[in-house]
């Protein structure tokens, strides 16, 4: 477990000094390849995104001169950079790397989108060889634990923008939003973002009506749609599903005995009005009609920080599951550990065995294959119970931080070989070996 | 034997049951799960115990519980193919408890006998029984959704940020689902009162509009009829449906308690 990350992010770092360090995805590659060249380092791999630049890596001795790393890179001063970087090392950087990962550490927790850009830095460092073995590991669990928190808690359920609510409750009204009909009224900025994600979701056609008839033209033409003029409003809303109001009136221009005809009109089909105008378009007396549902700017506000008070909640299920997960990577990494000790202690003390029998063979003379057979198996019981000790100790020392200790006694008790770098997948296959032969 | 298999069935339904008073509460796709595969095995439970009874040939006889064993059965179909439709099982907490209701009473009691003097119009009789049936398990289901309709309404009114995360499925599916349970039972409804009628007219000459039985029966027909075209002609939903739905329901109720009131209709001891 000698991973080592360095980086900075948005609660860390000023926009200015996270740009200084973006990586454009072009240049990712190099960049990798230089990191897993620098002194000290094994494998590297770094995420850059807007929110933030982040270096991880598996180090020879748990020691790389990170930061020194980035001031070389992006030829940067000690001063400018240093008070903003934060360095996690072992256990804390497998922890990091899962919250990452599983969307905990996002400006919007619960967020997807970092999940894809951490795999394709990921397939990127792979690509040019600078992410082998240990980082394999690491991030294929990392990737295992997001997904696992994506799926045993609602961290990101629920959307958190004012257009994306805008859109659950339109779908909650109306199912699909498939052929439905949208009516802005007032051609603001706001208003335009919410008929651009409905149409998204597949919402037939768009009304536009605006005071200024020009606008209207040039907003329904970017949408496709048609306008309509101001003083056809209410003879043409009743068209519309789903209303998005934003006009500058000073007073409601939708008022209750207008709900009254719509709705008449549309046989009591529901109507869903969005009004993110201030002050409402919308009288709220409207929303007492059946059938008729008025959410202002602050209803929707109010979703909106609902929603993310909920992901808080189910962030701090997340953080357990990935406490959890982080012992068992730890765990699984010590077992990992070990493995190369006990398969040399294996070696070493069947080669002492082999070459005892050969030097007594000759003195014996011939034995009978049931003789031989005698032999093998008295030898092969005095070595197995010489090795039962230490190689108890071994994986019961594996999942405490004592392993390092205890490997290094067992090495030098039994003057076993210096300890070979073994790739993820070998000690696997070791791990395995050293099951069956116990 | 067939009411073993029925208290087999009983048991599944009370998982249903259950289910029904925990989505009030909170939602759970796993129980949903749960309780929909219990729903399954208890409707093949359900039809067993109906088979035997139609084979053993009781089903005649004693019709007053195996009535509600058959009017359980219908509605559990009706709730099985509105899933199937719209992968939504939140009409259960309407279906479940009514139908666990009925397989109760239908599992528990000794059967009452229902007239016995219709036995030579056996066809007419089946038809009747069956489509009538059919009709009381479309209603039942419109009136669930209706409920439901309701609930989601005020919980889409209220603007609390629960109300995204509902077991209900959106407004309009619920509305559909009402909708066309109406539009399915009426023409049941009434083919089970014209057989219904053909087989008071061959037993005793004429309809006698004057029994409670028929004449409740013909009442909740006529407001049945009235709620179709209120909501074909100007599209009642909400509270207004949800009134008239309950008003079809109590009358379908009442028409049914008349059984034990009238003259040529009746249950005996």
């Amino acid at each position: 477990m000698r991973y080592q990350l360095i980086g900075v992010n948005h609660k860390s770092a000023p926009l200015e000094v996270r740009e200084r360090l973006a990586i454009p995805e072009s240049k990712l590659p190099d960049c990798c390849r230089d990191l897993a060249a620098y002194p000290g380092i094994e494998e590297g791999m770094i995420i850059s995104t807007c929110n933030r630049v982040e270096v991880i890596t598996h180090t020879t001795n748990g020691t790389a001169d990170l930061r020194g790393f980035l001031h070389d890179h992006f030829r940067l001063k000690a001063e400018d950079l240093d008070p903003h970087l934060y360095e996690f090392r072992e256990k804390d950087a497998v922890r990091h790397v899962f919250r990452v990962a599983s969307s905990l550490d996002s400006m919007v927790v619960g967020e997807a989108q970092i999940l894809g850009q951490v795999k394709e830095a990921y397939a990127t460092a792979r690509a040019v060889g600078a992410v082998r073995g240990q980082l394999d590991q690491l991030f294929s669990r990392a990737f295992a634990v997001a997904k696992r928190v994506r799926t045993e808690t609602a961290v990101g359920s629920s959307s958190v923008s004012i257009a994306s609510v805008a859109v659950e409750l339109a779908k909650k009204i109306f199912g699909t939003l498939q052929g439905k009909n949208v009516f802005i009224v007032g051609a603001g900025k706001m208003s335009e973002l919410a008929a651009r994600h409905l149409m998204a979701h597949g919402c037939a056609s768009i009304f536009v009506a605006n005071r200024t008839y020009e606008r209207a033209i040039g907003l329904a033409q970017r949408f496709n749609g048609q306008a309509i003029k101001f003083e056809d409003l209410y003879n043409s809303c009743d068209r519309a599903d789903i209303v998005i109001t934003s006009t500058g009136a000073p007073h409601a221009i939708f008022r209750r005995e207008h709900g009254e005809q719509f709705l008449s009109r549309r046989k009591n089909r529901p109507m869903f009005f969005i009004d993110i105008a201030v002050p409402r378009d919308v009288a709220p007396q409207m929303a007492e009609l059946d059938g008729i549902f008025v959410y202002d700017i602050d209803d929707l506000q109010q979703a909106v920080a609902g929603h993310i008070a909920d992901r808080r909640k189910e962030a701090e299920q997340a953080e357990a599951i990935i406490a959890s997960e982080v012992e068992k990577f730890e765990a699984r990494a010590h077992t990992l550990d070990v493995v190369p000790t006990i398969v040399s202690l294996q070696d070493h003390l069947e080669t002492i065995r082999q070459a005892e029998i050969d030097r007594v063979r000759g003195r014996m003379g011939s034995l009978t294959p049931e003789q031989e057979m005698a032999v093998e198996a008295l030898t092969r019981g005095i070595i197995n119970k010489v090795m039962h000790t230490p190689i108890t100790t071994l994986k019961s020392a594996a999942k405490e931080s004592e392993a390092t200790t205890v490997i290094d006694v067992v090495r030098r008790l039994f003057n076993l070989p210096a300890k070979t770098k073994e790739s993820g997948v070998e000690a696997d296959s070791k791990k395995d070996e050293v099951g069956t032969r116990q | 034997m067939s009411l073993l298999w029925l208290r087999f069935a009983l048991t599944c339904y009370f998982v249903g049951l259950i289910y029904a008073f925990f989505a009030l509460r909170r939602t759970s796709d796993l129980f949903s799960r749960i309780a929909l595969h219990a729903a399954s095995l208890g409707m093949v439970f359900h039809f067993v115990s109906l088979v035997e009874l139609f084979l053993s040939g009781q089903v005649l006889w004693a019709l007053g519980h195996n009535g509600e064993s058959l009017l359980a059965f219908l509605s559990m179909t009706f709730f099985m193919i509105i899933y199937a439709i719209y992968k939504t099982t939140s009409p259960g907490v309407v279906v479940f408890p009514f139908v666990f209701f009925l397989t109760f009473v239908a599992a528990v009691d000794e059967q009452p006998v229902l007239l016995t003097s219709f036995v030579q119009h056996k066809g007419w009789l089946i038809a009747h029984i069956i489509l009538i049936f059919t009709g009381y398990a479309a209603l039942v289901l419109s009136f669930g959704a209706s409920l439901l309709y309701l609930v989601q309404e005020r919980r889409l009114k209220a603007k609390k940020p629960s109300s995204m995360i509902s077991f209900l499925p959106a407004l309009e599916t619920i509305d559909q689902i009402g909708y066309r349970s109406l539009l399915l039972g009426f023409p049941f409804m009434t083919l089970g009162l014209i057989t219904g009628s053909v087989v008071a007219i061959s037993a005793y000459g004429r309809v006698d509009f004057t029994d409670p039985k028929i004449l409740l029966s013909i009442l909740m027909w006529v407001v049945y009829m009235i709620m179709v075209f209120t909501r074909w002609n100007s599209g009642w939903r909400g509270r207004r449906a949800a009134l008239l739905a309950t008003v079809t329901v109590v009358a379908a109720i009442v028409a049914w308690v008349a059984n034990y009131f009238s003259a040529i209709h009746r249950f005996a001891s």
